[in-house]
Order: structure tokens, then sequence, then C-alpha cells
């Protein structure tokens, strides 16, 4: 039974990784908050399932209040406080173009397996070896993306690709966390989205764009 | 009571501030939240100096030596700043609703600040630092203009970006408390078992939080944030996040130090602590924005903390508490004098002011006086610091060390006094076309306060205070090699 959990537990990681790849890849501001969605859904399907391999019922309130959070309100969130124009802006300009990004990806996704067998040989939970390697491959690629990114949202998705990818490592190797404290951080998170909403649109009032790459005043720049 | 009461002041302040009760209360109950934030925290501290901790909630809420001094730091900036914000606000803005948005996130910020020293357990804290930033944001956007907008931008990714990453490393922590046999996860529960931690989770938990909260702390390369947030955020606020919001990250991540033993992680704050100041030490002699080189100047001293906590032995984490306590002063008397400069010649650009000394004697008086002592002349209280870590790194043999940071911190002084110096000196210029304002009384007042340990420190130490920080560096000894 538990050996059939981990193998569940190991596709969902798989899913969860493709997923961020996914981010840096597509274009569409409404398909990367899709991503998302789907990002905080595989998480919280990795968590009832780590519940199940490690016996602890902390894990299955952590992966219901991801899923309420990250795949109900934050996208309801964004719908609701940003422009239409936002959400439904399809990028064209990027830093990188897509295929060096990905391969960029793929390079970090290599060298966060490589850092993590260090940490793997302290040994622990059965469910480590698949959550370390991915969460910290995710929280790499997340940072990725929002570096590439100049558009807002898709920016931002970045970072909260990271955030997810972090607990997704954090479930596998402190499922012990007191429960406490993982809730408090998902209404941290529910906060920082409502400031980059206020932010957003005040950008979008001010400055007439979400293209806050393109927002480059303040440099150390002798020519000005 | 009185430690859970310091965050409770703030946020009972913020949410009197949101009411539209007239222009004149919002600011009012700020100040005395402060002021009465303030005296609990030397009430707490005292405390903590007689007893050596503090225990409000056991486990979730309590003080040792460190977490004294920095609940002290953050509640003496929290008054000045809200005695500063006052006079600066009400010269600035004129519409109603925008000074209680204002008031009411400064409070918000006031809060999560003190709760960083309050809280005893490491996920919390992570939690309050997340706090501080959230808090700031809209603070560093308020004037809306595009720079501000575009720093408050830089300012949120990279901040959410080094939270992530330490998040991560809160994870690993922990998973290296469960291997070491468990416990109560806060400071003291981790210091309890740090010896029996496996070397290489702590090691990796370690410079996770180096890198996520050193993006926070300002560390060269993770800074470029730092002087675009810290210039364009209004005065009061830019004292707040560069005296002590970025010291509140350096707390956790020298904590996360104190638990590996030393001959693994000293080399790390000497090295992280040297890139920084001498990056920031180049980067001050070409700046434009006078508020921008006290921004950098925030890096190259987080730098000298480093270094200081770095040299190891006893003198060497004294002098870094030490510096602590100066830097945090100091930055917030230099951001002060740099909004009083603003209101008297409203721009920011160094290349425009001139004879500052002759039009507005005050702000000239008060921006050279905070160039001097955050430079490092004597007899202010940051040479009083920065000697104490030379001197702890020639007891340590650290030679190399010690001469860099002494050439590098020689450049700082000389880049600051440059650009300082050709803003107070000279013939003022005769364009009267910027925005003028006299210096509100209030200002004048936080200007005078924020002086008083600025010069004290540099000539008298009090007993207590020795006292508190002594207890600080022997709370942050790193454990000896296993």
């Amino acid at each position: 039974m538990i050996a059939w959990l981990q193998n569940l537990n190991a596709l969902t990681g798989g899913l969860f990784l493709l997923v961020t790849f996914g981010l840096v890849a597509v274009r569409q501001t409404q398909g990367c908050v899709r991503l998302f969605v789907a990002l905080s859904v595989l998480l919280g399907v990795s968590a009832f399932f780590l519940s199940a391999i490690y016996q602890t019922w902390h894990l299955i309130v952590i992966g219901v209040v991801d899923i309420v959070t990250k795949a109900i309100v934050i996208p309801w969130l964004l719908h609701r406080s940003l422009h239409d124009e936002v959400i439904t802006r399809r990028e064209v300009t990027q830093v990188l173009n897509i295929p060096t990004a990905l391969l960029i990806a793929l390079a970090l996704a290599i060298v966060a397996y490589l850092l993590s067998q260090p940490l793997l040989a302290v040994g622990g939970g059965a469910a480590i070896g698949v959550n370390l390697p991915i969460g910290l491959a995710g929280v790499l690629i997340g940072g990725l993306t929002a570096a590439v990114r100049r558009e807002a949202v898709p920016l931002f998705l970045g970072l909260l690709a990271m955030e997810n990818s972090a607990f997704f490592a954090g479930i596998g190797i402190a499922p012990e966390m007191p429960l406490i404290a993982e809730i408090s951080i998902a209404f941290d998170v529910l906060i920082l989205v409502l400031v980059v909403s206020v932010l957003t649109r005040t950008v979008h009032e001010h400055i007439g764009t979400t293209e806050v790459g393109a927002l480059t005043v303040l440099r150390e720049d002798p020519t000005r | 009571m009185n430690l859970i009461l310091v965050p409770a002041l703030p946020l009972a302040a913020a949410l009197v501030s949101v009411l539209p009760l007239g222009r004149r209360v919002a600011p009012t109950v700020t100040v005395l939240a402060g002021s009465a934030a303030l005296v609990l925290a030397v009430l707490d501290a005292l405390h903590v100096v007689a007893d050596h901790s503090l225990v409000a909630i056991a486990g979730w809420v309590e003080l040792d030596g460190f977490a004294a001094l920095l609940l002290l730091l953050n509640a003496f900036l929290g008054f000045t700043a809200a005695l500063y914000s006052w006079g600066y606000m009400a010269a600035h803005e004129a519409d109603a609703g925008r000074m209680r948005s204002y008031f009411a996130h400064f409070n918000l910020f006031v809060f999560s600040l003190v709760l960083v020293p309050v809280l005893g357990q490491p996920a919390f804290v992570w939690i309050a630092i997340e706090f501080t930033s959230l808090f700031s944001v809209l603070l560093v956007a308020f004037d809306n203009t595009r720079s501000a907008l575009e720093a408050a931008w830089k300012y949120i990714a990279l901040m959410f970006m080094g939270a992530a990453i330490a998040l991560l490393g809160f994870f690993v922590l922990f998973w290296a408390q469960q291997a070491a046999g468990g416990g109560h996860y806060s400071w003291s529960g981790l210091r309890v078992v740090a010896p029996q931690m496996p070397l290489v989770l702590v090691f990796a938990a370690f410079l996770l939080i180096l890198v996520g909260l050193g993006t926070k702390v300002g560390f060269v390369p993770m800074h470029t944030w730092l002087p675009d947030a810290h210039s364009q955020a209004p005065a009061p606020v830019c004292a707040l996040l560069s005296g002590i919001k970025t010291t509140n990250s350096l707390y956790v991540v020298l904590r996360l130090a104190a638990l590996l033993p030393i001959a693994s992680v000293l080399p790390w704050l000497r090295v992280v602590g040297l890139i920084s100041v001498g990056v920031a030490a180049f980067l001050l002699l070409q700046v434009r924005d006078y508020k921008r080189l006290f921004a950098y100047s925030t890096v190259e001293h987080m730098g000298i903390v480093c270094v200081g906590a770095g040299v190891g032995g006893p003198g060497g984490m004294l002098g870094a508490m030490a510096q602590i306590v100066s830097h945090s002063v100091t930055k917030s008397f230099c951001f002060y004098a740099a909004g009083a400069t603003l209101l008297a010649v409203g721009t920011r650009e160094i290349a425009s002011v001139r004879g500052l000394i002759r039009t507005s004697p005050v702000a000239g008086a008060a921006l050279l006086f905070g160039a001097l002592a955050i430079g490092g002349a004597p007899p202010f209280a940051v040479f009083l610091s920065e000697f104490s870590i030379f001197r702890a790194g020639l007891e340590q043999g650290q030679f190399l060390v010690t001469a860099l940071l002494v050439a590098l911190i020689t450049v700082a002084f000389f880049g600051i006094l440059m650009h300082v110096n050709r803003m107070v000196f000279g013939a003022p210029p005769d364009s009267g076309s910027a925005e003028r304002h006299a210096l509100p009384t209030t200002c004048l007042v936080a200007l005078i306060i924020a002086a008083i340990p600025v010069l004290v420190l540099g000539v008298y130490q009090p007993v207590s205070l020795h006292a508190l920080l002594s207890l600080a560096a022997s709370n942050l000894a790193p454990s000896p090699a296993p």
C-alpha cells in the first residue's frame, strides 16, 4: 500500500515539475494563471498522499488549506482586483526566448537534483527523495520565471511558484512542522496577493502599462 | 504582558488611523503608541539585563539578550520615525485620506518590525519578516511616481524571491532538528540540540537563509533593490527600512550562524561581509541622489556587522552588536536629515544642491553631522563600534581582513563626505523653481532625539547597555567544533 502511494506521489512530483516548466514557456497571462492553479492542486494532492505515507493528519489540513487559498481564492482575487486587460494579455516580449529559458530551466532542475543528494544521505521520511529535489528545482525554476518575465502577473506567478515549491519540499522534509505556522504562511501569501494587486493596479493607472520589465528609470547611469 | 503590548500598541494605532476622525488624530495616536511602545521596550530590556531572559508565552513570545537589543532599537526608531512622520507628512500631503492611509501602513509596518524579535519560533519569525516587507511596499510606492512604483515592484519581487528561498531554509532547519531528536522549534530549543544536528542539514539551512534573507539584508550581489526602495520612500520610512528592517533580517542570519560550528561559519560571514563593504564603498562614489548615498551606506554597514561577527571571539561579536546599535541610530538620523534637506531644496539630486548651510542651516548642519557620524568620524557612535571591530580583528589574528575593512571604510568615508561637502558648502544656486518647505517642529524634535544616542554612545556606554550588548553577544557565540 505504502509503496503504491509512494509511486503515486512520485507521479504527482513529476507532474509538478512539468507544470513549473510550463510556467516558463507559456506566453498568455491567462495560461500562466491556469498553470499556477494546476501547480497548487498538485501540491495539495502530494500533501494528501504524504499524509497517508507518514500517517499524520496535519498534511490533510495543509493540503485543504493550500487548495482553497491558492487554487480558488488567489485566482479569484487576481481576476477580481485586476483590470480585464491585464489578465487577458498575451505577452509577446520576454527577456530570453522560450527555448533558451527552457534549456536553463532544465539545467536548473539537474543542479537541484545534484544539490539535494548530500542532504538525502542524512535520511528521513520515505518521500524525501521525491519532494526535496523537485521542490528545490521548482524554487530555482520559479526564480527563473520571475527573472525572464516582463509582465506583472506572470512575473508574480513565478514568485508564487517558488513559494509553492518550497512548500512541496517542506511537506516532504518537515511533515511535523507546527500546523499553525503553515496556515499562517498561507495567510501571509494571501496578503501578498492583495498587496501586489493594489500595486499592479496603481502601476496600470499611473503608467498605463503592466509591463514592469520596462520600468528602468532607477539606474546609476552616468549618461543620464 | 508588557512584551505582548509592545506589538499590540502599533497594531491598535493602525486600526485607529484608518478611522476618519480628523487630520490630527492619526499622527497623534501613532506618536502616542510609539512612545508607549518605547517605554515598554526599555522596561523589557532592563528586565532582560537583570534576568537574562523574559518569557511572556514560553516558546512563543520571549526575549533573550539579542532579541531585547533588537526590540529596543525597533521601538526607538519606531518612535522617532512616528514623530518625524507627523510634521513631514503634514508638509508633504494635503489629502486627508492619503494621510490616514500613510499612518495606517506606517503603524502596520512598525507592528511587523517589533514582531520579529518578540517571536521565539523561526517559522513565525519568517512570517513577521515577510510582513515587514508586505506592509512597507505600499509605503515605498506612496508617492505614486514612475520611479517610486518601479522601486516598489523591484522591492516586492526580490523580497518575495528571498522569502521563498528562506522558507525552504526554515523547512530544512526543522528537518535538522527532527533528525537530532526533535524538541521545541524555537531559537532556544534549536540551541539545545545544535551540537547533535546533522551538519550538512544545518549548513544547507544556513546557506538558504543566508541567500534568502541576505536579499532582505542587502548583501551584495542581492542588493540591487535596496538603493531604489530606500531612496523612493518618504524619509521616515527610509529611516525604518535602512535603519532597522535590514537589521531584523540580519538578526535571523546571525541566529542561524550561531547554530553552526565556528570553523565552518565564520569564513562565510567574513567573505559575505567584505564583499558587501567593498562593493558598496565604491558604488557610494558615483551616486547622484543623496538618499541613494545613505542607502548604499546601509549595504556597507550590514557588511561591517557581518565582518565583525565573522572575525570571531567575544570581542568580534560584541563589536558587531555595538555596530548594529550605532548603525541603526545613526542611519535613522541620516535619513531624517535627508528628509529635512528634501523639504528645504525640493530635489534629491546631489548636483543641484549647493550651499545648503546658508539656505537652510538646520538641514545643512544635520546633513553634515549625519555624514560625519555614519562615515565613522570620532567622536560618534559608529567610530567607537567600528574601532572595537578592528581591535577584535587584530586580537583574533585576522590581519588581512582587518586591513581590508579599514581601507574600504576609509573609501566609504571619503565617498560620503565628498558628496555631502559639495551639498553643504559653496555658494547657493539662485534657482527658486523647486518646491520648498520650512522644517516642521516635530521633524526638528525627532532630529534632536535621534541625535542624542549618536553622540552619547560615541563617548559613553551606559552600564546597562553594555550588559545588554555582552548578553546579546553571548547568546550568539557559535557552538564550538563538534
